[in-house]
């Protein structure tokens, strides 16, 4: 039979499995999905949002934007095995269809070079047959990195690569010996007929002919075992992040968000996580206090394995959600929101707990903003006073709604998986507002801000009080003098990362003080180590973090350390000699009279 | 039992060497920090839902520590989780997640992750 050779088989039947398995993998999780997620995919399925979504798997899939963008080295390597062997497949396609009539056996594609014996004769197939070599060789570079990331992580950029388990160690060797197998075959057959370009006529030439004619079938057979090995071990393993990783950026584009359980969405994120460990180097819990498995990478593959969902609720627990991994992971998972999804508090989480608080009634603030200070902020007196100062200095009318008693947000019952209970908080606040026809809401915690911002739906603005302050002194109603401080600036992780509040800040700042520059900023905040998210970490732990984050501020030796956040102040001020202040202290201070 | 015409209160002494105490070596285990405590009631006196109703945290710790389980779960169930009495406690006692397990411990609630879902 022409175009045909047992040896395909292996290939054949492995890239029937992988289609076989994706297709009803992925069935069944969208399957899976909650009725507003279908709702919303449905709605816009259609749309011109699908432009983007292509352009997005383009530059994220195969270019790798965001991960070079972040670490160069690393971006090459991801990059030029991605992006070149979609280039070898394709590239390939074309050659194969110049070449051959044969478009039924399209496993010809794979193994041109087998199949066509003849050597380039004209420019054309010159052309193709060195452009192959020279993707090949692309390739192979990032092969080449991908072996040196193994042994020593750190020429690559990164401290610690992830720990991987056992299938997914046996499939990245099978991807690894792809190319090279590929190479060799296609060298020993240039080496029998003369059809090589500038890479594969070279290295064939080192056989003998005997030698290459011995050898071609073995190879070829080996490079199509290895390709069904690696189609049949991916659905299984870490590398599923290659197919579906355009299934969740063109979900993501339709408006798809997670929801608080698990649903097939989430198994759509769980699988696009490719292992690389960018979520690591960062983290606190591994960069100041070295707690293995615990991070982001960890907690997505014992969701996703089976062998390792013993370790779900330990990894789980174990996190201060301040963050830095949502920032740092190149695939965008809402890392955040399976991490809650993981701990979910399921029978313990009960309606109606707050029956206590159905005789709290609303006050008539209409004409009014409303201030709420925050459960954490009562154990900050200096930044409810300083506000209140500030709102009286500019003749503000206010509501201090948690003067005397407080009802939390609920975000701190949120982030350890009490969902219900939390939603009765926010249902309770709700009201409250709603009824009291306040104006504007004006927080001072960013635990709470976050909270009103992203999980109520109030009918008023909500700000920050740094963003109200930079709004006073920008419009000039606050009138503000610069003093001679010094102070470094700590970026609250709910407030910067959370909620990309990095400006406001600043500037405020700038008006009142000198503020100097610092290491880790903005994105790159260190955590406080107090962060409500965690109920795991000794004191001695969050100490230590903290040190390390005030390390880092008390480094240009400033004369106030300034945070916008009452637990961060809290956290900071026993631990240094220099002076702590929120931005509304530093700002009271420094009122023209 | 003959009328006298009047009672006496029912007794209110503790038979710790009849309480049972598992529970309560449960959460210092979970919880080691636990241990530290020395009564204060700084806890309560900062609690946020101390504010609303005569929830009473430090009570509750000290009615698990003495082997008293019952009502402990309505209680805590009140609690809002927001941290203050964590931060206030002189001893360092972790009471969010000494909270938490409280209710897990009480309700025998194995996480519902452990039996996997994905
Ligand atoms: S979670 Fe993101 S950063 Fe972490 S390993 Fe997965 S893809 Fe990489
Ligand atoms: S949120 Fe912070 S503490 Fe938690 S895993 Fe990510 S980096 Fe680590
Ligand atoms: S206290 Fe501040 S830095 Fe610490 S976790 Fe909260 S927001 Fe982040
Ligand atoms: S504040 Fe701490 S030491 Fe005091 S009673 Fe509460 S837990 Fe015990
Ligand atoms: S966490 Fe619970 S017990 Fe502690 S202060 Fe807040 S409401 Fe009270």
């Amino acid at each position: 039979m022409e175009n045909f050779n047992p040896f395909v088989l292996p290939f054949v039947l492995g890239a029937f499995a992988l289609l076989g398995i994706c297709v009803y993998k992925y069935v069944r999780w969208i399957r899976q999905f909650d009725r507003a997620q279908q709702k919303v995919f449905y709605k816009n399925l259609f749309t011109g949002k699908f432009i983007p979504a292509i352009w997005e798997m383009f530059t994220e899939c195969l270019l790798h934007l965001r991960i070079t963008k972040k670490n160069w080295r690393l971006g090459y390597m991801h990059r030029s095995i991605a992006f070149g062997w979609f280039l070898l497949i394709f590239v390939g396609a074309i050659e194969s269809r110049i070449g051959t009539k044969d478009h039924f056996h399209f496993w010809v594609a794979i193994f041109y070079r087998f199949f066509h014996h003849t050597p380039p004769a004209n420019g054309t197939e010159i052309f193709f047959t060195n452009l192959m070599d020279l993707l090949l060789l692309y390739v192979l570079s990032g092969v080449f990195l991908a072996l040196v990331k193994k042994i020593r992580s750190r020429i690559l950029g990164m401290q610690r690569a992830t720990k991987h388990s056992l299938m997914d160690k046996i499939i990245r060797y099978s991807l690894w010996g792809i190319f090279p197998l590929r190479l060799l075959s296609e060298s020993v057959t240039a080496c029998i007929y003369g059809n090589g370009g500038f890479l594969t006529q070279t290295i064939g030439n080192w056989f003998s002919l005997p030698v290459a004619q011995f050898l071609e079938l073995p190879f070829w057979s080996l490079y199509s075992i290895d390709l069904c090995l690696f189609f049949v071990l991916l659905p299984f393993t870490r590398y599923m992040h290659i197919f579906t990783e355009i299934f969740l950026i063109y979900f993501r584009r339709m408006g798809v968000k997670e929801h608080t359980r698990m649903t097939g969405f989430t198994k759509f994120e769980l699988s696009a996580c490719s292992r690389c460990g960018m979520c690591i180097d960062h983290c606190p819990l591994y960069k100041d206090l070295d707690i293995p498995e615990v991070q982001s990478v960890y907690l997505l593959r014992n969701l996703r394995n089976l062998e390792y969902h013993k370790d779900i609720v330990t990894a789980a627990k174990n996190c201060l959600m301040c963050n830095r991994c949502v920032e740092d992971c190149p695939v965008n998972i809402d890392l955040m929101n399976i991490r809650r999804i993981a701990r979910d508090k399921g029978k313990i989480d009960m309606p109606d707990s707050y029956s206590y608080l159905k005789n709290v009634s609303a006050f008539n603030a209409i004409g009014r903003v409303a201030y709420f200070g925050g459960c954490m902020s009562h154990l900050t007196p200096g930044i409810t006073q300083s506000m209140e100062s500030i709102f009286k200095a500019v003749g503000q009318d206010y509501w201090y709604m948690d003067e005397l008693k407080t009802i939390c947000c609920g975000r701190p019952l949120l982030q350890q998986g009490f969902n219900s209970q939390a939603a009765e908080l926010r249902l309770k606040n709700t009201e409250l507002i709603r009824k009291s026809g306040a104006t504007a809401l004006i927080t001072s915690c960013p635990i709470c801000y976050k909270s009103f911002k992203d999980e109520y739906q109030l009918p008023i603005p909500v700000y920050h009080h740094t963003e109200y302050l930079n709004m006073l002194i920008e419009s000039g109603k606050l009138k503000v003098s610069k003093s001679d401080l010094k102070v470094t600036y700590h970026d609250p992780c709910e407030l910067g990362r959370g909620r990309h509040i990095y400006q406001e800040p600043r500037k405020v700042l700038q008006a009142v003080a000198t503020l100097l520059k610092i290491s880790d900023e903005k994105e790159n905040s260190l955590c406080c180590g107090m962060n409500l998210g965690n109920t795991v970490l000794t004191l001695e732990q969050q100490t230590t973090i903290r040190d390390n984050t005030l390390a880092c501020l008390n480094e240009p030796n400033p004369d106030v350390i300034a945070t916008a956040c009452p637990m961060c102040k809290r956290a900071f001020q026993h631990g240094t000699n220099a002076n702590v202040k929120d931005i509304a202290e530093i700002v009271a201070d420094n009122l023209e009279k | 039992m003959a009328n006298f015409g009047f009672s006496i209160k029912k007794t209110r002494s503790i038979q710790l060497n009849e309480a049972s105490l598992a529970k309560f070596r449960q959460a210092v285990e979970a919880v080691p920090s636990y241990k530290n405590c020395i009564g204060c009631g700084g806890c309560t006196a900062t609690c946020s839902a101390r504010q609303f109703t005569d929830f009473n945290i430090r009570k509750v710790h000290f009615s698990l520590r003495r082997g008293q389980y019952e009502n402990v779960a309505q209680e805590l169930q009140k609690c809002m989780l927001c941290g203050k009495c964590t931060l206030i406690c002189p001893r360092g006692v972790n009471l969010r997640s000494l909270i938490i397990n409280m209710r897990q411990i009480i309700a025998n609630a194995n996480e519902p992750f452990e039996d996997g879902k994905f």
